[in-house]
């Protein structure tokens, strides 16, 4: 698959002009966009002959808390006729919303409900983003970065209610993330510095 | 006379239903007995495997891909292995190629010796059932002798495989393979010609091919559509290349056909791996570096630098080098990628998990309206669903 990615990215960039970046690493080819193009940037794709890129595999985010635009959504694409995969990013921060591909693409509708319920990302025109894989009633959106591994609160039967209570998270021992950064890897230590020389 | 409009009966089914595969819940609107909407509820096995990845290490990690779909496991961790390979610039040992493909496609067979008998029994045949689950066990206890583990193996790391095939598997494992045949044969009698099972599954849940990509069908599911599509044969990833086999279409994406693919697939899965035997060369099973891979016990009672290398690997883990990439598999399912971003340390920044599954068992509505109700069982067990990769 992606024999020719070189052909790809010049025959992509001549036909769809909303490209803002593009890059091949590890022979993938990775194209950007703005939000607000991205439904012609997918209509072409999607449409377009040359390149036929018919089937939506995935759409996921990945978190960067500390960028200006938080959020990159990642849209896996595939085209069958020509063996080709394709991978469509974008930048939103939290407050701003996505069009949604359910128009373009039927397999959109859970892909961006997960991303909804894990990322909190909104994707507008998509009239059922419930949350998906979190329990009913889940607050917060857990694949952020800024939440926390062992989550807020933890699930216990309780006998005297005879139901299903949730309670605060209690830990007898404090989480532990060990960094395995080495302290000497990288820096020059007092001494060394003839070393290389 | 007056027409009275019946307001639509909603009727749960699941979260415990024995033909539900697992933790499903559908909320069905019925009118009488035919379906009007189906609004499949998930997530009641949700881990957080994704979450609980981006803080282990890449060794680590690979234990969850066995717990993702759990009857089929070593293809899972066949598509983590190959990305942090792809990521880390290796390639694993001709050896170690062959072994993962031979096992790849027993665990082909596996998963298929339970999707095909459960998908009978939800249609009324139990026989089926008892049969495959004896072949499973000889299966699994295949899987044990490699990894000592029946199903959660974690054999296949990246950098190779975690040890060499023990003696005698080999020809063991060709032993079995003569008698298999007569197996396929039997749950073909049984079912094919079957009055009963063709009533409950022909014209069932069709989907023609542009309804199946514009879903994101892979695997079975799309061939059975009559798409000629198999990542084995187009990314011919590790030694796919040098192997023949046959892709299976079906003609109109019904459960039967479903079911007719999949019984083809066991065939062809047998014939990759009597070719693997054959062809199997000797040689090493896993990288020969020591930053990645663990050293030999043997080595590291004498060389100090051993010893440090395995702690090392056992406590830190390997720094992968910056990037991300998208690697998929064919595994029994469907089209399983991982999605791995690094970041440069030691841990993922993310992996995100492409399940076959979930794209599968978003068509359920799709598939499912205008049927009966007792037609649901037929197309979910088609779809060959597993809760472990759906919800993650």
């Amino acid at each position: 698959m992606n024999d020719n990615n070189n052909k790809l990215t010049t025959s992509i960039l001549s036909i769809c002009k909303e490209i803002t970046n593009h890059e091949l690493f590890n022979n993938e080819l990775t194209i950007a966009t703005k939000p607000e193009d991205l439904l012609s940037l997918f209509k072409n794709l999607k449409e377009n002959i040359d390149l036929s890129f018919d089937m939506l595999i995935d759409i996921t985010a990945v978190d960067y808390p500390k960028r200006n635009k938080r959020f990159e959504i990642v849209y896996h694409l595939l085209s069958l006729n020509n063996k080709n995969r394709l991978r469509v990013k974008t930048f939103v921060n939290e407050n701003t919303s996505v069009p949604s591909l359910t128009e373009i693409y039927k397999s959109a509708g859970w892909y961006e409900r997960e991303t909804w319920d894990m990322y909190g990302i909104l994707f507008e025109g998509n009239y059922d983003l419930r949350r998906i894989l979190t329990d009913y009633g889940f607050e917060g959106h857990p694949l952020r970065k800024d939440f926390p591994l062992t989550g807020f609160v933890e699930l216990r039967y309780d006998e005297e209610k005879k139901k299903v209570s949730y309670s605060k998270v209690k830990l007898t021992q404090d989480y532990r993330d060990f960094d395995f950064l080495s302290p000497w890897e990288g820096s020059i230590l007092p001494g060394d510095e003839k070393a290389n020389n | 006379m007056k027409d009275v409009k019946i307001k639509p009966l909603t009727i749960n089914f699941g979260p415990q239903h024995p033909a539900a595969h697992g933790v499903l819940r559908l909320v069905l609107e019925m009118d009488g007995e035919v379906i009007e909407r189906v609004d499949p509820h998930i997530g009641f096995l949700h881990r957080g495997t994704e979450k609980l990845i981006e803080s282990k290490t890449y060794l680590q990690s690979v234990p969850y891909f066995d717990r993702l779909d759990y009857v089929s496991p070593m293809c899972q961790e066949h598509g983590f292995a190959l990305a942090v390979e792809k990521l880390l610039k290796i390639h694993a040992p001709i050896r170690a190629q062959y072994i993962r493909v031979m096992f790849s496609e027993i665990t082909r067979i596996l998963n298929h010796l339970l999707a095909l008998p459960a998908m009978a029994m939800d249609v009324g045949a139990m026989t089926p059932f008892l049969w495959s689950f004896e072949q499973r066990e000889l299966l699994m206890e295949f899987y044990e002798r490699v990894s000592g583990a029946r199903l959660h193996a974690n054999y296949f790391r990246p950098g190779g495989v975690y040890r060499d095939l023990p003696k005698n598997l080999l020809s063991d494992i060709s032993k079995w393979a003569k008698k298999f045949p007569k197996f396929i044969n039997d749950l073909e009698l049984i079912l094919t010609e079957n009055r009963i099972f063709r009533q409950r599954t022909v014209d069932i849940g069709k989907v023609n091919a542009t309804d199946a990509i514009n879903f994101g069908f892979t695997g079975p599911m799309l061939r059975a559509s009559g798409v000629k599509w198999d990542l084995r044969k187009i990314d011919s990833y590790e030694v796919y290349n040098k192997l023949k086999f046959d892709i299976p279409v079906g003609k109109q994406g019904d459960c039967f056909d479903r079911y007719q693919v999949r019984v083809e697939e066991m065939k062809q899965s047998l014939n990759i791996i009597l070719q693997c035997i054959d062809r199997i060369p000797k040689g090493i099973v896993m990288v020969k570096n020591n930053k990645i891979t663990p050293p030999k016990r043997k080595s590291m009672k004498q060389s100090m630098e051993s010893l440090i290398h395995h702690f090392k690997i056992f406590t830190e883990g390997y720094k992968v080098p910056k990037g991300e990439t998208y690697t998929a598999v064919e595994a029994p399912k469907g089209e399983f990628g991982v999605y791995l971003i690094s970041d440069g340390t030691n841990k993922p920044y993310k992996c995100k998990i492409r399940a076959p599954g979930f794209a599968h068992l978003q068509a359920m509505d799709f598939c499912s309206k205008g049927h009966m109700l007792a037609d649901i069982v037929a197309i979910l067990g088609s779809m060959d669903i597993v809760f472990g990769e759906v919800d993650r």
